[in-house]
């Protein structure tokens, strides 16, 4: 332990202990701006490049930027000297003057790290104006806008991108003035290997990162007269959205949710969570089948359309190992738009499929080619749980308000095994339940699964399911998928499945999820929040969901017929490092 | 810096240049390549010599090429191509003009130089000429300061260089 | 193969008694003496001394830069018995000339005094202004052959410390001697290595920094094309004292030259053992390997070189971790410069003490200043610690060019302070430097005359800090662009008084704020030529008039009464806005005029007015 004073405090703190932590710990708020920490996946981007958490240090010549200073044995720190107090304000000072004054207009009013220093400084004017940055704004892509002249080179997307998820696809570019994350040659994000999960989003203080916003086509879509408009909501949306309206974080806002979205003016509000339950009888079917054969062994999951591109992009040689099904949302639009249109009478095109998810990359897979037969999209439009709210917002919808609703039938019907699909382990936990009872014809009495829960990167174990060792792994973010993955490909590891999500922490921790920023707390109580809301369904297997059992009887046949693989299994194709190429 | 435009035809120096692309590899090969990335890293910024060497520039496709070797992403090589003065993406002419503007040489009247090659070649520094026999520009110091200003024109040095003598200098370029 | 001192030192004898011819003539083939025309120079004595059949009494040395740039194509002519003489600025005509008169002085010829002597070995007995340590064997051998260096106490360096000291002695002799960073920092040595040294053993790595990169400085490459064994010794040496086995040395592509001969004495050093495995029988491995920049000055800042090494954009990173703690690879690397590097053969050679006798008390030693600009004599000079800014400048400069009076003396590169004539009895070390709100840097001296407009030269500098900023750090990216900017606003006569308390904050600002090195330094040219040249500040902001006539935004041509009607101007005119006719009196175009001033000096009647 080393002992310093910060504003004559004395305080003991670890020796690897900086500056900034260690005035955390006697409550004096130092500002930052491009640092970010993740503690509950022990990430740290720790660049000090703003220089907005500047403070003087007893005997430094320079002042001593508090984020990567490290302590020592009686240093001397102040954090609010006039000197301290004014580079820092020179340092924001600087930062504005290169950066879009656009406030009101912007994608991230309210959420914006950078308004809110602007607001705690009460910096009232910009004093050294001058030339701005100029980038075209890229819309090149379904999911993701990226609006360079508002970069403030904090370069926490590069580390989310790079050192998180091992993309690849942002890297610092030029130098000097025109320097600025990018990609290479600054190409459009549609052209490069970007899986479009968004973690750059969440990691982004300001605006120049933001989703593609589809509120206004859902709007235009709630209007039309001669469609009938029906919405999914995936499992990690209800345990979120409650926190753009003041819940605590962990709120399960399911019904009231639901209310929300009928008196948007849905037709229809229906579940992912029937579609995940719907996924389960598929995925857990190939499993079965691959178990039974030994061969193309491990089986990945595939819901996860980051995931699937990555593997796509940078692996292309074990695309034999992922399952064939559809992820939840593709399979729900492929329902919606042939048994659930038949059972209405009308034709696909007459039917809009609105999906509300955590994701961005979402929105990318919705408009995937191989998910619009004939032309016509399965899924026809994709928001994010923060543009959920704002439509809310907008609709002077007050959530907390609302009394609580049920889902439609008979696309609204679902299990526990469904909700926890948006948690990291969930599907995998969730195929076990059903794969268990499938294979040994007998209830399973422990359903809690409980080694593959949790934040962790990887989590590992093996299940005894019928007289079978299932040697299991479960993985969030992409860079613990690739370690997998290159194990894999080394030989160097067996697995009977694995379960990937593309996101740190899984789908809770999602890209199009309210923004949590460092406060690492609230994804861990948005899973225990998922986990709670499968206590509490009557039905806990996905196989047991009875429109599920009644969408295979009237319609479907059996897991894995002919009809399930035209409708509910895809393909995969392999990429190179440019999309276009 | 603007975005590309990637619709525009793209040269594939790669696909075009077998015996370069050939000797890329051998060059590359001839390294201490493995499985790390981190390692192979060390190894890129005299690839990227090695490249722009062979191929006068370093278009998308060789970047890509280097990239792959390597096991490096392009955004990484992109990154660093663009971060480093010596390396171009950008056809270069076939007479390369650099001021020196090192101080000696601004002290000496460099500014004036540069514009007088700015207006005879009607291009801005760091342009090539559209016929891609000239591209402009500067380099700080050659360390022959007893001649400033000086003027580089591919490996020959001109000294003492008057604003008069400018169009001299690109006439003798044939 | 010299597998130990004892066959190094039958080597050197062996050379010795090989004996040398009568009469040696070096010339120097640096970048520099190439660049003025060696090579048709070197042919031509090639082709007289055959032809008078001169060979074997004749021994030509291609030696690398002597320093006298200004005197370049040189050759010296040194005669066993007679000593020496050097001829400057020799033409391909001069050569038969010379060889006539190879023992005597060939008349009507420029030459070039000597005005330094060697510490090491000679006794200033004619109180010369400078002392050659780093540039001992510069000019003086032929730096591609390892037998000349090691006819100059080559190598004995290495030796005595593999064979008679420990690391620890090694470090502190360094220590002791006092030698600090040459490349600008001026951080102590001997401690840096310290450092290393303290790490736990393992993997560590001794770099040399050769991306000399400072716009206006060539001592490096001096070094390196004139003495490149020096440098593999030196690296050595650090080897053994912080327990490294390998070396890197970080060198400017734009240097093919220096490439080459370094390319060149590595092979020969391993070929003859004293690069490789078991150096002098000690069981000391080192090897030496080469790595290119490629453009980048901030790759002078050792995190950046480092990362630049590593195949990553040369960004500086925050210190603490220290390099000599995680430095290449995570592992404890020293960085030092050509010129730190080629003090230190001498340094064990002769000693701490010795070392200390030169120089000041703060800093002992000499300092390489690459002296260019408006003097008469440019070129390289290596002078004591404490040197006077005049005896450099007015001294070995010569003086002010064409007889035009001294404005401002600049050093330390673009990190570095405009000084006026009040500081030129400042005997410059690093400290009072420094105090004067100038720099050491990496040594370049640029003496301006007046005719040099001090904000413009601000702003040149700055514009060489924007065009090598990495952008990391917010001061550095987006400070130092509004810096330049006023400084363009000034220069354009468009600027209001509150600009100056603006660039002076900003400035402090930005030297308290940035990340690494180059940004802290970077508004010192700014707060320099503020501190010393405000009046010149004042004139453009409130008279909108540039006093040395340099800012053409502020600059007016305008034909007088003494115009002839000859048409000279108006024939000289690039972009034709001179009208009159023949014999009378010519009229400027104000809005066409680019204000090149071609006008200005192609007029013989002083007809044409800038003001």
């Amino acid at each position: 332990m080393v002992n310093i004073t910060i504003n004559n405090i004395p305080v003991k703190v670890a020796k690897n202990a900086t500056i900034l932590t260690a005035a955390q710990k006697i409550g004096i708020k130092i500002p930052t701006l491009c640092h970010f920490e993740l503690d509950c996946f022990s990430f740290e981007h720790r660049i000090g490049s703003c220089r907005i958490c500047v403070v003087e240090v007893e005997g430094r010549r320079n002042l001593a930027p508090a984020c990567c200073t490290p302590v020592a044995e009686g240093m001397v720190v102040k954090t609010n000297t006039l000197r301290a107090i004014n580079a820092r304000r020179t340092s924001l000072d600087l930062i504005l003057s290169d950066h879009p004054k656009d406030c009101l207009t912007c994608e991230k009013n309210g959420d914006c790290e950078l308004q809110r220093l602007a607001g705690e400084m009460a910096l009232h004017h910009v004093l050294y104006e001058g030339k701005m940055s100029e980038y075209k704004l890229d819309l090149s892509c379904d999911a993701i806008v990226r609006d360079l002249d508002k970069c403030i080179m904090c370069r926490r997307c590069e580390s989310a991108c790079n050192d998180i998820q091992t993309v690849g696809v942002l890297s610092g570019v030029g130098r000097g003035f025109e320097a600025v994350v990018g990609t290479a040659e600054l190409m459009p994000l549609k052209d490069s290997k970007c899986v479009y999960c968004g973690q750059c989003v969440l990691a982004c203080p300001v605006g120049a990162l933001t989703e593609e916003n589809h509120r206004y086509h859902v709007w235009r879509a709630l209007n039309s007269k001669d469609k009938h408009v029906v919405v999914q909501t995936a499992p990690a949306v209800r345990v979120a959205i409650g926190e753009a309206f003041g819940m605590a974080p962990g709120t399960i806002a399911t019904g009231q949710m639901v209310a929300g979205l009928k008196l948007l003016g849905f037709d229809k509000v229906f579940d992912t969570d029937f579609a995940a339950d719907l996924t389960i009888m598929e995925e857990t079917t190939e499993l079965i089948e691959r178990l039974k054969k030994n061969e193309n062994l491990p089986i990945l999951t595939s819901c996860c359309p980051g995931w699937v591109k990555f593997m796509e992009h940078q692996f292309p040689d074990l695309l034999y190992m992922p399952s064939t099904a559809k992820s939840p949302q593709q399979m729900f639009g492929a329902i919606a738009k042939s048994y659930y249109a038949e059972k209405l009478g009308l034709k696909p095109e007459d039917i809009i499929v609105v999906s509300v998810m955590p994701c961005l990359s979402k929105k990318y897979e919705a408009s995937r080619k191989e998910f619009a037969p004939n032309g016509i999209r399965d899924v026809d439009m994709v928001i994010s749980t923060r543009e959920l709210a704002n439509m809310f917002k907008e609709a002077g919808i007050q959530l907390g308000k609302l009394e609580s609703r049920e889902y439609d039938n008979p696309l609204g019907e679902s299990t526990g095994a469904g909700v926890i699909f948006g948690a990291s382990g969930g599907v995998l936990e969730a195929a076990l339940r059903t794969a268990a009872e499938w294979l040994t014809s007998e209830e399973l009495k422990e359903i809690n699964f409980t080694a593959v829960r949790g934040l962790e990167g990887i989590k590992e174990a093996t299940v005894p399911v019928a007289g079978i060792d299932v040697k299991v792994a479960v993985c969030s973010g992409l860079g613990n998928a690739r370690k997998i993955l290159e194990k894999i490909r080394r030989g160097e590891a067996q697995y009977h499945a694995i379960e990937i999500m593309a996101c740190p922490g899984g789908c809770l921790n999602g890209g199009g999820q309210p923004y949590a920023r460092e406060n690492s707390s609230i994804l861990a109580k948005r899973a225990a929040a998922l986990y709670k809301a499968d206590e509490g369904m009557p039905i806990r297997k996905s196989h047991e969901n009875p429109h599920i059992k009644k969408l295979y009887a009237e319609f479907l046949g059996k897991p894995g017929s002919h009809i399930a693989h035209k409708l509910l299994h895809t393909t995969y194709t392999p990429r190179g490092d440019v999309c276009d190429a | 810096m603007s975005c590309c435009d990637c619709k525009g035809k793209k040269p594939n120096l790669i696909l075009d240049f077998p015996d370069k692309t050939e000797k890329l590899n051998a060059f590359i090969d001839a390294l201490d390549i493995g499985l790390d990335r981190d390692r192979n890293r060390g190894f890129l910024i005299e690839c990227l010599h090695e490249a722009q060497n062979l191929f006068g520039y370093l278009p998308r496709s060789v970047q890509q090429f280097v990239a792959d070797k390597l096991r490096l992403h392009l955004s990484e090589v992109y990154g660093v191509i663009s971060f480093y003065s010596y390396f171009t993406d950008k056809p270069v002419g076939k007479y390369k003009i650099s001021v020196c503007t090192g101080t000696a040489c601004f002290v000496r009247g460099a500014e004036a130089i540069l514009d007088e090659f700015k207006r005879l070649l009607v291009i801005e520094m760091g342009e090539t000429t559209p016929d891609e026999k000239f591209s402009l520009g500067t380099l700080r110091c050659v360390g022959a300061c007893s001649l400033a200003p000086v003027v580089m024109v591919n490996e020959k040095v001109y000294g003492k260089v008057t604003t008069k003598i400018v169009a001299e200098i690109i006439s003798e370029c044939k | 193969m010299i597998d130990s001192v004892e066959t190094l030192k039958q080597r050197v004898e062996a050379l010795k008694k090989e004996g040398t011819a009568a009469t040696r003539i070096l010339i120097s083939m640096g970048t520099c003496g190439i660049a003025a025309g060696a090579v048709p120079v070197l042919e031509e004595l090639k082709r007289v001394l055959a032809e008078r059949q001169l060979e074997d009494k004749v021994e030509i040395i291609e030696a690398g830069c002597i320093g006298q740039c200004y005197a370049e194509p040189s050759v010296e002519i040194c005669n066993a018995g007679s000593g020496s003489v050097i001829y400057g600025g020799v033409k391909v005509h001069d050569v038969g000339l010379i060889v006539s008169h190879i023992e005597d002085l060939a008349p009507d010829m420029n030459t070039v005094e000597k005005t330094w002597y060697y510490p090491e070995t000679e006794k200033n007995t004619r109180n010369k202004i400078q002392a050659r340590i780093v540039l001992r064997n510069s000019g003086r051998i032929d730096p591609e052959k390892l037998e000349d260096y090691l006819k100059n106490e080559g190598y004995q360096a290495l030796a005595k410390a593999l064979t008679e000291m420990t690391s620890e002695d090694v470090i502190k002799e360094i220590t002791e001697s006092g030698l600090r960073g040459r490349g600008g920092g001026g951080f102590p040595t001997g401690m840096k290595w310290n450092f290393a040294a303290q790490q736990p053993a393992g993997r560590k790595y001794m770099i040399c920094n050769a991306d000399e990169g400072d716009p206006g400085a060539f001592m490096d490459r001096a070094v390196l094309e004139g003495d490149p064994h020096a440098v593999l010794e030196a690296m050595a040496i650090g080897g053994y004292a912080i327990g490294a086995d390998t070396g890197i040395i970080y060198i400017r592509a734009e240097y093919p030259l220096a490439v080459k001969r370094l390319k060149i004495a590595i092979k020969q050093a391993e070929e003859n053992g004293l690069l490789g495995d078991n150096i002098f029988g000690s069981g000391f491995n080192f090897k030496i390997q080469l790595k290119y920049g490629a453009g980048a000055f901030v790759c002078g800042e050792e995190t950046a070189l480092i990362h630049s090494i590593e195949g990553k954009r040369g960004e500086p990173t925050f210190k603490p971790p220290f390099p000599a703690v995680s430095g290449l690879w995570g592992k404890p690397t020293v960085v030092n410069n050509v010129e730190t590097y080629a003090n230190i053969p001498a340094i064990i050679r002769s000693g701490a003490k010795w070392f200390r006798t030169i120089g000041t008390e703060k800093s002992p030693g000499t300092k390489v200043f690459a002296l260019a600009g408006k003097v008469e004599n440019v070129g390289l000079v290596e002078v004591p610690m404490g040197t006077k800014l005049r005896d450099i400048i007015f001294g070995l400069g010569g003086g002010i060019r064409d007889g035009k009076e001294f404005k401002a003396v600049q050093t330390g590169g673009p990190s570095g302070g405009c000084l006026k004539y009040d500081r030129l009895d400042t005997g410059i070390d690093y400290e009072s430097l420094a105090a004067i709100g100038s720099m050491m840097g990496s040594g370049g001296m640029i003496v301006m005359d007046e005719d040099d407009c001090m904000v413009n030269v601000a702003k040149y500098f700055l514009d060489f800090t924007l065009d090598e900023s990495c952008g990391k750090c917010t001061p550095c990216r987006i400070g130092n662009t509004r810096l330049h900017e006023m400084l363009e606003r000034i220069c354009e006569g468009k600027a209001t008084m509150d600009i100056i308390t603006k660039l002076k904050n900003l400035s402090y600002a930005i030297k308290d704020t940035a990340l690494c090195g180059l940004g802290q330094t970077s508004p010192n040219p700014v707060l320099s030529t503020l501190a010393n040249f405000e009046d010149e500040y004042l004139a453009h902001i409130t008279d909108k008039h540039c006093p040395a006539g340099v800012c053409t935004k502020l600059i007016t041509f305008k034909i007088n009464d003494n115009c002839v009607g000859c048409t000279l101007c108006a024939r000289n005119c690039p972009v034709s806005c001179i009208s009159g006719e023949r014999k009378e009196k010519h009229h400027i175009d104000q809005d066409k005029c680019i204000k090149c001033g071609v006008c200005y000096q192609a007029c013989k009647f002083h007809a044409i007015d800038k003001l």
